[in-house]
């Protein structure tokens, strides 16, 4: 290799790789928030595979009766008709998880779109986008998701779209904020220099920059979608048996709650889990990505 | 030398008249009164084709606004900006995407000024694909070429600007300014955030490929030892105003501004023989927002006189190719103090 003669090639030190080194390093630190996504990948795999391992299916009724206790065969027993509890927990499971996950996705891509446009394009569309998204966080969110679900029918795509529909509002302020970061850094308006379409920009140079912060809002936001289904669930309101949902369990529950409190506590335990530690990771993921604490 | 031919060249660009006020809104109080910042106040200036300019000025005189105004990546609130004899402000934004590549940009910042998350050669290889240039292969072919011409290792393509030093950034920055091979570029304070011994490497690589690629630069920097070297011509700029252009030669020797004259004789002069009088400017610059009347430099002006306060000094030739805004500008020979002089005797 060969440079020009009398251009000496520059002989400074290289800078260390900081801030990613920080930023694992913070989040290795962070016990609770790595316990947190342990037990979520151990618990993502127990109930996606789970269901294709196990030979009961959710809705057959055993032969073992109902309400039977503990069994190796039926290791979380059986419920008021009979059916494989664990079963049910691993079916109920994937469905919440899958709801949950796909409201989340649905919901951080309205939200990207919305605030991306909205701090991107500035003027009218920012405007009118943001006074949407103010009127949206106006409205009670379980409210609007039980009034939505009431007149919409509950089929699961139904569940999964009111859901995402009244959470995006969050991810839409975050990323709305970043992108007003991000638009101003000369990288951009050296993209905007050499002719660059404004999609493109957006695209290639403001949305990576904010998908640390979009990934934390999902983290967050799957929890919050995975409580209000079950909650909707609970209520009557969500997925419809005989198809199991954590919170449809629960509900089903209720009745035996002195006879079989087992029932209740499962399904309850799991949701709490599962929502407690998508929240510890979001907030870990969030502090470690914060420069406040990079810095340190 | 080159100041006898310089009348006979191109204008490549033309800046008319050109203004950028921003619109701030004042904080606190129950009325929230805007205000107007003149960042670039009527600034009107020849580059001609092959030159180099300087451009000085203090922080916050409007250099930097100048510069982007004059590539429109802003919006000028006013005036024309005639490139290749067309007003590209009246350009709509197709026409404008298409004449991009004809002239480049260059930042003081190494840090902000690439894509954090694209490595160095996806950054350059970039400016292709926006104009639909070359296969992939070629793309990266060229851009290893350009990564040798501005001295950087080759293979270095694939590493991110993060494991790079600011001065290797900076040369980064200039092989994505010369990937289109543009005509025109603004160097905005380019070696500014750099290390001593980094600048003068990064100017001399400027200084060559401006000769190899026979390009023609806006130099802009806040000192005017930096600018000296590089610049055919020089301009001063104060509170958004252009306060006045010539030769290099003739700024250095003999400025007709008092503000040059007060600049040059804060710049170290290696010529003992020639060392001037420091003279230290008094007070702050004022706020853009608010600028003086008159003359704009008159409240911190040794020679300032109630005609300053009353009439806008405007851009003047007051030799050959050397233009001045002011109303008292000093004359061939005469230095600053003479002039304090002088004009003390004749009030007594
Ligand atoms: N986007 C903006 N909004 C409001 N005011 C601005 C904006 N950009 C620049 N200004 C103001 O315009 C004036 C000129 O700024 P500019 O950045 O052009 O100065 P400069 O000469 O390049 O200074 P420096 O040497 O610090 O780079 C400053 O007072 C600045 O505060
Ligand atoms: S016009 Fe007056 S105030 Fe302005 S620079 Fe000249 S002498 Fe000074
Ligand atoms: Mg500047």
């Amino acid at each position: 290799m060969e440079t020009p003669a009398n251009i000496e090639t520059a002989p400074e030190v290289e800078p260390v790789q900081q801030r990613k080194v920080t930023f694992w390093t913070s989040l290795h630190r962070n016990k609770i928030a790595m316990l947190a996504f342990w037990f979520l990948i151990v618990l993502h795999v127990i109930v996606f595979i789970g269901p294709l391992v196990w030979s009961y299916t959710p809705t057959e009724m055993t032969t073992t009766g109902p309400l039977a206790n503990w069994s190796w065969a039926h290791p979380f027993g059986t419920d008021d008709l009979g059916r494989d509890v664990f079963a049910r927990m691993l079916h109920g499971g994937r469905i919440t998880l899958l709801v949950g996950l796909a409201a989340m996705l649905f919901s951080l891509l309205i939200g990207t779109i919305i605030g991306a446009c909205a701090g991107f394009f500035g003027k009218v569309v920012e405007s009118i986008l943001m006074r949407v998204t103010e009127a949206m966080m106006a409205i009670p969110n379980f409210f609007f998701v039980l009034v939505a679900l009431t007149v919409l029918g509950t089929s699961p795509m139904m569940v999964i779209i009111v859901i995402a529909c009244s959470g995006w509002m969050e991810v839409a302020r975050v990323v709305y904020g970043e992108t007003l970061k991000w638009k101003e850094y000369e990288f951009v308006e050296a993209a905007n220099a050499a002719g660059a379409k404004p999609l493109r920009i957006l695209i290639k140079y403001i949305i990576p920059q904010v998908l640390p912060s979009i990934i934390v809002s999902g983290t967050l936001m799957i929890a919050w979608a995975i409580l209000t289904e079950s909650a909707i669930s609970y209520l009557g309101l969500g997925i419809q048996p005989p198809t199991p949902t954590w919170g449809n369990m629960l509900q089903n529950a209720q009745q035996y709650l002195w006879t079989a409190p087992v029932l209740g506590i499962l399904p309850g335990a799991a949701i709490t889990l599962i929502v407690l530690a998508y929240n510890f990771l979001g907030d870990g993921l969030r502090d470690a990505l914060d420069p406040k604490f990079v810095k340190k | 030398m080159l100041s006898e031919d310089k009348r006979q060249q191109e204008p490549l660009v033309e800046v008319k008249h050109l203004k950028k006020y921003f619109e701030v809104k004042e904080s606190g109080g129950v009325k929230r009164k805007k205000k107007v910042i003149k960042a670039v106040n009527d600034v009107s200036l020849t580059i001609y084709q092959g030159e180099t300019l300087g451009l000085v000025g203090e922080s916050g005189c409007g250099k930097s606004t100048l510069g982007r105004n004059i590539l429109r990546l802003q919006e000028p609130t006013d005036g024309e900006v005639i490139f290749h004899d067309q007003d590209i402000l009246t350009y709509n934004k197709k026409q404008l995407r298409q004449i991009r590549n004809k002239m480049q940009i260059i930042y003081q910042d190494p840090f902000g000024s690439l894509n954090p998350r694209f490595t160095i050669g996806q950054s350059i290889s970039e400016m292709f694909k926006i104009h639909g240039l070359y296969t992939p292969k070629e793309r990266e072919e060229r851009t290893k070429e350009l990564l040798e011409l501005v001295g950087l290792d080759p293979n270095r393509y694939h590493s991110y600007p993060h494991e790079f030093s600011g001065g290797q950034r900076q040369r980064v920055g200039i092989a994505r300014a010369l990937a289109l091979n543009p005509e025109f570029i603004v160097a905005d304070e380019p070696v500014s955030a750099l290390d001593v011994s980094v600048q003068s490497q990064i100017i001399n690589l400027l200084m060559k490929l401006k000769k190899d690629f026979g390009l023609t630069l806006l130099f802009i920097a806040h000192g005017l030892n930096v600018v000296r070297h590089i610049s055919d011509r020089v301009g001063v700029m104060y509170l958004g105003k252009l306060v006045e252009i010539s030769e290099t030669d003739n700024i250095f020797d003999s400025p007709a501004h008092p503000y040059t004259a007060a600049l040059l004789s804060t710049v170290p002069d290696p010529n003992p023989e020639k060392r001037r009088e420091r003279i230290v400017l008094e007070g702050e610059v004022p706020s853009p927002a608010s600028p003086p009347s008159g003359c704009s430099f008159r409240t911190r002006c040794p020679l300032a006189t109630e005609r300053c306060k009353q009439v806008v000094p405007e851009l003047q030739e007051v030799r050959s190719g050397h233009f001045v805004s002011c109303h008292y500008p000093l004359a061939k020979g005469q230095t600053l103090l003479d002039a304090i002089k002088e004009k003390q005797t004749s009030k007594v």
